[in-house]
């Protein structure tokens, strides 16, 4: 089947077995491999993209069904050579460990953030609730988007657990 | 460009995440090669039966598909080679009979992954079903007995003064503290404990691409792994190549808490394909497959009983437990209860008599998990710690105390004749007793019970082991000889100055988010004083690195860490000497440090690496008769293993309504020697206490009597989320070890090994006023509503 979608704001086109996850048309047809699948079945959100700006696990829909899409994958949030906010968050704050369930954290961070500019440290913990990440505990993942949180609302971000970070 | 010039002991931003943020790192289900196929297997819905037939004549008329592979086409190669094969060794498709529910009975191989799910399905199995032999108690009766050609369902029993016959002659406690518990003054607590069967679920998948190259003659296996050196060396063993003809390349690893330690059937199995189709073959699990094709981890029932005096002096420490293998034996599987072993005794110089029996059941193969043995052990004896203490009304921190070993004992020998190194642990609890202000919070809990609420406070401290030595270990089984890879636990590191002054240090470690470019990098700039962003540190890949063990037991840093600093001292000694020549100085004055060396007293008289790369590779400019290049290599074998330690306080709430349990703090002093750098260390304790959480609060590998896995997806097998878990407020000491030139102990497995039992410990603590003694893990609401039922009605 023909399919056609924006997806970090270039048009693309495929022709899909009718069953293809929007997961496996990102990473193989578009060759976009920064979302990753960790279960396929809706619970680890390690294929969490934007579809119309909303966090949506793409493991969750057929690439038919995303026709007209306007998709952001990891692989669009940095700008040229600046990283998204929630991107030097997650670096800034060790928010990541084996990156395995970065892309999708980041993602979801993201749009955490659009929708609330000052979440409280339980608001983050709930709303990455649908993302799992075995390594970090989430401890500097929530440190990571209250960094970022704080860069976007032009603010400095609260000190990290440590003293000092060089360079 | 910034230059970071690091020091060991500083915050360093790491060098793996701007890929990783960035959706640009590689793991090997983003590696596409041209041509490739694509595998899927067929499982048995059974635990186990005979198979009777295997038609595979549907699934090959499917379009796209080039083979079915059973084990017909493969018997020749042997069973799956294991390190430790003690037991069943696992056939690389079920050989007649199955022995686990999603045993691999046979592999498709097809154009693409929608051909080979179809064909997996389009295979016909017959299968004439047998009894099966699932729970541990039952399986250790031998009713029914798993394997024709093994005397037992038990294959081994480890007893802690008998566990290494011939070179330890070790005395037998079981005397004395059969004596001790005669004493009329004596109290004996005992307790029946299950330590569950854990899944242990990184987040990603295992997945392996095989390439083998009939021109090259030589295969080359992208496989998610933690050992890539052993898995080349089982490759080549199976095939009867030599090593240097098979290249595994381990790129990103997306988690691995041990279950990457392994040398996995489907790794043999593409490559086996790969040379009979010509053409590169991959698989990738699918999660609830996972639970069937990647190892699972501990799964004991034991008792611990301990015998002391009121006043809290312990004359004996026993535990009698059975260990869980599944029904084949991989890498380690039956040796999993020693590492156990080496901590039964944990920090307490007291008389121990252990004894676990490794029993084949029918359900997937166990082996190690985050901790390996070692968070079992901890559990049994800190909860028995904490029963006595109940029992004889005392302080659990002043319990532990009275029984450790003190500073003045170290180097201290535990009773099953091994040395640790050095600690100080009554100093380490005292500092966390005092941090936590442990008086003030069980002030709050006294507050709490006047109110009605339930707060509980827990408390344990553990002893681990890391950085397996002396290589003598090597005969034990503690190397890869079991893959063709004679060996023992040592570490390697190469350091290469390239001729434009940048460096390269090759390290035979399998990182899987540990951090080890940053950390190696920072040892390294550290010596020689090149820039965080000129060093670049390449590791799992078997043809670019020298001979590596990988990344399990918390050995990296301690071992392989140390190796790159001796490899990174000889680059030194002879870079001091090029750096004589050039400043017409003396070698012993030349200082390391921001991009180049110069001479002590007068740093303004100095030259850039990129000056001293120059001299290196150009003999002709350096001192007469003086080799070119330089780099050098370096072995580090331990003289010891490491024994870091420490004392975590969790506080808990439950709802005894639900039975909900609420992580009110959580609370850690480690020490794990010398810190690298204490952002990397927290992070690792931070990942470590959560699955220790996890063990303690939600998950658990469930089999039904018939041996089916009912918990073999993510909804079944609830992990913690970001909103199970509080913030971890964390501390240290530092008690350096001299068994590497690093000082330091080693942080992957402490969180995991001390953090389970102060969980039950604390829940425990607040239902004690109802009544309750020991709640098992998981702790779900249910369970915990049903202890306080039973303790009620008690
Ligand atoms: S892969 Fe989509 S939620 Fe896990
Ligand atoms: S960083 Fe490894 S799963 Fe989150």
């Amino acid at each position: 089947m023909k399919v056609s979608m924006t997806v970090n704001g270039r048009l693309v086109n495929g022709d899909v077995e009718p069953r293809t996850l929007l997961v496996h048309f990102i990473r193989e047809e578009l060759a976009l491999t920064g979302t990753h699948i960790g279960c396929e079945t809706s619970y680890c959100g390690a294929c969490t993209v934007h579809v119309d700006g909303e966090a949506t696990k793409s493991c969750t829909m057929l690439a038919v069904q995303a026709e007209g899409a306007d998709i952001m994958t990891i692989e669009g949030m940095a700008k040229g050579d600046e990283l998204h906010p929630v991107q030097e968050g997650f670096w800034e704050r060790h928010g990541l460990q084996c990156g395995y369930c970065t892309p999708g954290m980041i993602m979801s961070g993201a749009a955490l953030i659009a929708a609330n500019p000052s979440p409280t440290e339980d608001e983050i913990r709930h709303g990455i609730e649908g993302n799992l990440c075995r390594c970090t505990g989430y401890h500097n993942i929530v440190k990571s988007i209250e960094y970022a949180a704080a860069k976007m609302r032009g603010e400095t971000p609260p000190p990290a657990d440590w003293e000092e970070v060089s360079a | 460009m910034t230059a970071t010039m690091s020091q060991v002991g500083g915050i360093v931003r790491r060098k793996e995440d701007p890929a990783l943020i960035q959706g640009r790192g590689v793991y090997v289900d983003d590696i596409k090669l041209n041509g490739e196929l694509t595998a899927a297997f067929v499982r048995s819905p059974f635990a186990r039966a005979r198979i009777t037939s295997i038609d595979t004549s549907a699934a090959l008329a499917i379009p796209g598909v080039r083979a079915v592979y059973t084990i017909e086409d493969v018997r020749s190669l042997g069973p799956l080679l294991a390190q430790i094969p003690i037991g069943k060794l696992r056939p690389l498709l079920a050989d007649g009979v199955v022995n686990h529910v999603g045993e691999a009975v046979a592999m498709v191989v097809a154009e693409n992954r929608y051909q080979a799910q179809d064909a997996a399905e389009a295979v016909l199995v017959e299968y004439d079903q047998l009894p099966a032999s699932v729970g541990l108690k039952f399986s250790a009766t031998d009713e029914v007995k798993i394997h024709d050609d093994l005397d037992s369902n038990i294959l081994h029993t480890w007893v802690s003064h008998d566990w290494w016959p011939g070179v330890f002659e070790l005395e037998d406690h079981r005397p004395a503290i059969a004596a001790a518990k005669e004493r009329d003054d004596v109290v004996i607590v005992s307790q029946e404990m299950v330590n569950q069967r854990l899944i242990p679920v990184a987040i990603e998948p295992r997945a392996v691409l095989a390439d083998w190259s009939h021109g090259y003659d030589r295969v080359t296996l992208y496989t998610s792994s933690q050992i890539p050196h052993a898995v080349a060396g089982a490759i080549a063993k199976t095939f009867g190549l030599p090593v240097n003809g098979v290249h595994v390349i381990a790129p990103e690893v997306g988690g691995g808490f041990g279950c990457k330690l392994n040398v996995y059937p489907d790794e043999v199995l593409v490559c086996f394909a790969s040379h009979k189709l010509e053409a590169p073959v991959r698989w990738t699990e699918t999660r609830r497959e996972a639970g069937y094709s990647t190892i699972h981890g501990r799964g004991w029932i034991g008792t611990a009983t301990i015998t002391g005096t009121r006043d809290g002096e312990i004359l004996g420490y026993e535990l009698d437990a059975l260990a869980d293998m599944g029904a084949y034996s991989q890498n380690f599987t039956v040796a999993i209860p020693v590492l156990g072993l080496y901590v039964a005794s944990g920090q307490y110089n007291i008389p121990l008599a252990w004894s676990v029996k490794c029993v084949a059941t029918n359900t997937q193969t166990t082996d190690a998990y985050r901790g390996a043995g070692r968070p079992e052990a901890a559990y049994y004896l800190e909860r028995a710690i904490d029963m006595f203490a109940t029992e004889i009304g005392m302080h659990p921190g002043d319990v532990r105390k009275k029984n450790f070993f003190k500073k003045e004992d170290f180097p201290a020998t535990v009773p099953i004749g091994l040395t640790m190194d050095s600690g100080d642990y009554v100093t380490n609890l005292d500092k966390l007793l005092e941090s936590s202000d442990y008086a003030g919070l069980k002030a709050m809990q006294t507050q709490a019970r006047s109110e009605g609420r339930y707060v509980g406070v827990g408390l344990s401290t553990y002893v681990e082991v890391c950085g397996f030595g002396p290589s003598i270990l090597a005969e034990f089984g503690f190397g890869w000889d079991g893959y063709g890879l004679p060996s023992s636990f040592s570490g390697s590191g190469l350091v290469r100055i390239n001729p434009d002054g940048s460096a390269t240090v090759f390290i035979g470690t399998g990182p899987s988010g540990q951090g080890h470019e940053t950390t190696w990098a920072q040892i390294v700039s550290d010596r020689l004083g090149i820039a965080m962003e000129m060093i670049r540190v390449a590791h799992g890949d078997t043809t670019d690195s020298p001979m590596g063990i990988g990344t399990f037991g918390s050995r990296s840093a301690a071992v392989d860490g140390a190796a790159t600093y001796e490899a990174a001292e000889k680059v030194r000694s002879k870079a001091s000497e090029l750096v004589a020549h050039m400043l017409e100085a003396s070698a012993e004055d030349v200082r390391f440090a921001d991009g180049g060396a110069h001479i002590v007293g007068t740093p303004g008289h100095k030259v850039t690496w990129a000056e001293i790369a120059e001299v290196a590779y150009k003999p002709h400019k350096g001192p007469e008769g003086m080799e070119a290049g330089l780099e050098a290599h370096a072995v580090f074998s331990p003289g010891n293993a490491t024994w870091p330690f420490g004392s975590h306080i969790a506080v808990v709430e439950v709802d005894v309504e639900t039975g909900n349990v609420d992580i009110l703090r959580y609370l850690a002093m480690d020490d794990c020697g010398n810190v690298i750098n204490p952002m990397i260390v927290d992070g690792q304790l931070h990942g470590g206490i959560a699955q220790g959480i996890g063990q303690a609060l939600f998950e658990e590998a469930v089999y039904d009597e018939n041996g089916n896995l009912l918990s073999g997806s993510l909804v079944d097998y609830p992990l913690p989320t970001a909103s199970d878990l509080p913030m971890f407020e964390l501390d240290r000491t530092v008690t350096p070890t001299d068994v590497n030139p690093l000082g330091v102990k080693g942080i992957g497995e402490a969180g995991t090994i001390g953090s389970a039992q102060t969980l039950v410990n604390a829940v425990v603590d607040a239902l004690s006023p109802l009544g309750v003694k020991h709640i098992d893990m998981p702790m779900r609401p249910k369970k915990v509503w049903q202890a306080i039922q039973d303790a009620q009605e008690a």
